[in-house]
């Protein structure tokens, strides 16, 4: 029993990172119909620019939200200079270009930043809790409750606010968007800005636990883009749902059978997500209308 | 108020408009009628911006807009209610009418959406359901309001009367003849020869991406190639 819940919190904690990186595809997906591969590299520029901020200096608390602010930059700066110049290329084109972005970014990381492993202090210490005979650390607990503060936060915006509407609408219809004199390139602006901002903020939280390094947001992406298929690609709900799912599935599966499987999981449950259910656990049979 | 000169427009390298020409006068009710194909759609979604022109001008208010984007003309006032029209299905009926107003001040809002309820009681009954749910007279009467709501001084209307039953296109071109009323100048695409014919001050006939015919509503209402090819007569 004690096994089984520290493989579930183990599973929980990592789930939540995969759930934000998630949701950041399912919001730029929404937007834009882009599946973006470099929502990893914006796991990575939040964990090594707070790594390497305070490594200069800054403050722990300034240091994470200046490389949230530096990730956002990045985000912004894929759009304008790379997807939006790109017009009418195409989606796959467009996702292909993501594809080149993540490259690019890994590079100017490792001669930005350098190669080895970092890692940040844990925000309530390392000593873990006890419970049910499980050892959790508390940061595995700051995981989990950052992560449902900003699902909660991004639910907030899309729901609550005109802005987030306009959000849904151009998902939904983007001739109507833009016929009601809504600029749909900004929504696409502000989706990618807005899931730079969510996966620098896993980067953040995670790396007290798994380390980061220049590299570490092409596992990440391949992570977040499997739980966003399992959940159904464009829904946020789906996205957490299946972020937890393949965290705890990854968890088990290391825990039960081999540790060195744990990767392959994340490449099953793509597979197996596209041979039995296209859609996903809570996304939608897209329907052509004509 | 709207005066396109000699738009052409292509889809690839297929061109579909050919050089057209159309006035749109303030205050007026104009009317564009043809048979599908003819390049109807296409000229309104160029005439908003979201289709892309290959030549030719677009002046509206006495400004040239052709470069203008598709948001921008909105701000201007010249609002589309697009064929099939192409509602926020997932979002409830209220949050389609406010991003209506999307251009405006948000303070505006409130007013706006009470005289959208006042001109469709219907809508105000449901709106907490979402557009997708409504029925086909009741998206119109929406998409409609969604229109409004942006204070258009210029409204495109693409075959409103589409898929409705006769009495709701009745009720469709009354609201029409109201707007007109009420100061608004209108472009309404019909494929409803005789019902665009009966409210419009002037028509255009466009035949595969070419204006054949114009006139008042009256002389393009008698032209005998029009009886013969629209009206049935």
């Amino acid at each position: 029993m004690a096994e089984f819940l520290q493989f579930f919190f183990s599973g929980l904690t990592v789930g939540a990172v995969y759930a934000l990186v998630a949701l950041g595809f399912t919001l730029i997906y929404n937007a834009s119909e882009v599946i973006n591969f470099a929502q990893g590299e914006f796991v990575m520029l939040g964990g090594m620019g707070t790594v390497f901020l305070a490594l200069a200096g800054v403050p722990l608390p300034l240091a994470a939200l200046v490389a949230v602010i530096i990730a956002v930059a990045v985000g912004v700066a894929l759009h304008r200079l790379a997807i939006e110049p790109a017009g009418d290329a195409g989606v796959v084109n467009l996702i292909i270009i993501t594809i080149g972005a993540s490259i690019f970014l890994r590079g100017v990381a490792q001669v930005v930043f350098d190669k080895r492993f970092h890692s940040l202090p844990h925000l309530f210490g390392a000593e873990p809790l006890r419970i049910g005979g499980a050892a959790i650390l508390p940061q595995s607990l700051v995981v989990l409750a950052g992560a449902a503060i900003i699902v909660f936060l991004l639910w907030l915006f899309i729901d609550r606010t005109l802005v987030g509407k306009a959000v849904i609408a151009t998902a939904a219809n983007r001739l109507a968007a833009r016929l009601v004199g809504i600029n749909t390139s900004r929504v696409v602006g502000l989706s990618f800005a807005v899931s730079a901002a969510i996966g620098a903020l896993a980067g953040i939280l995670i790396t007290p636990l798994t380390l980061t390094s220049y590299d570490v947001g092409t596992l990440l992406a391949l992570k977040g883009f499997a739980a966003a298929m399992l959940g159904g690609i464009g829904s946020p709900m789906g996205a957490v749902l299946g972020g937890l799912l393949l965290g705890m599935l990854e968890a088990f599966s290391a825990g039960y059978l081999s540790s060195s499987y744990k990767e392959a999981v994340a490449f099953l449950v793509i597979l197996g997500v596209l041979l039995a259910m296209p859609n996903g656990l809570l996304g939608r049979a897209k329907v052509e209308r004509v | 108020m709207l005066s396109v000169s000699n738009l052409t427009s292509a889809y690839g390298r297929i061109e579909v408009l050919h050089g057209v020409s159309i006035d749109v006068p303030e205050g007026e009710i104009v009317t564009l009628v043809g048979t599908n194909g003819a390049g109807k759609t296409t000229l309104l979604r160029a005439i908003s911006g979201v289709q892309r022109m290959t030549n030719g001008s677009i002046r509206f208010a006495g400004t040239l807009i052709e470069s203008l984007p598709s948001h921008a003309r909105v701000s201007l006032g010249i609002v589309q209610v697009p064929e099939g029209r192409q509602l926020f299905s997932p979002l409830c009926v209220e949050d389609n009418l406010r991003l209506g107003a999307w251009t405006h001040r948000r303070t505006d809002i409130r007013r706006s959406l009470e005289q959208i309820y006042e001109l469709f009681p219907m809508l105000a009954s449901k709106r907490r359901m979402a557009a997708g749910s409504l029925s086909g007279g009741q998206q119109q009467m929406l998409a409609v309001g969604r229109a409004l709501m942006a204070k258009p001084r210029l409204l495109l209307l693409d075959e409103p009367s589409m898929g409705l039953a006769p009495l709701l296109v009745d009720q469709i071109l009354q609201t029409i003849s109201a707007l007109k009323r009420d100061g608004l100048t209108i472009l309404l695409v019909e494929q409803n020869a005789h019902a665009a014919l009966a409210i419009a001050d002037r028509a255009y006939v466009l035949e595969t991406g070419r204006i054949t015919v114009h006139g008042t509503a009256a002389e393009v209402g008698s032209d005998r190639r029009v009886q013969e090819a629209y009206l049935g007569i």
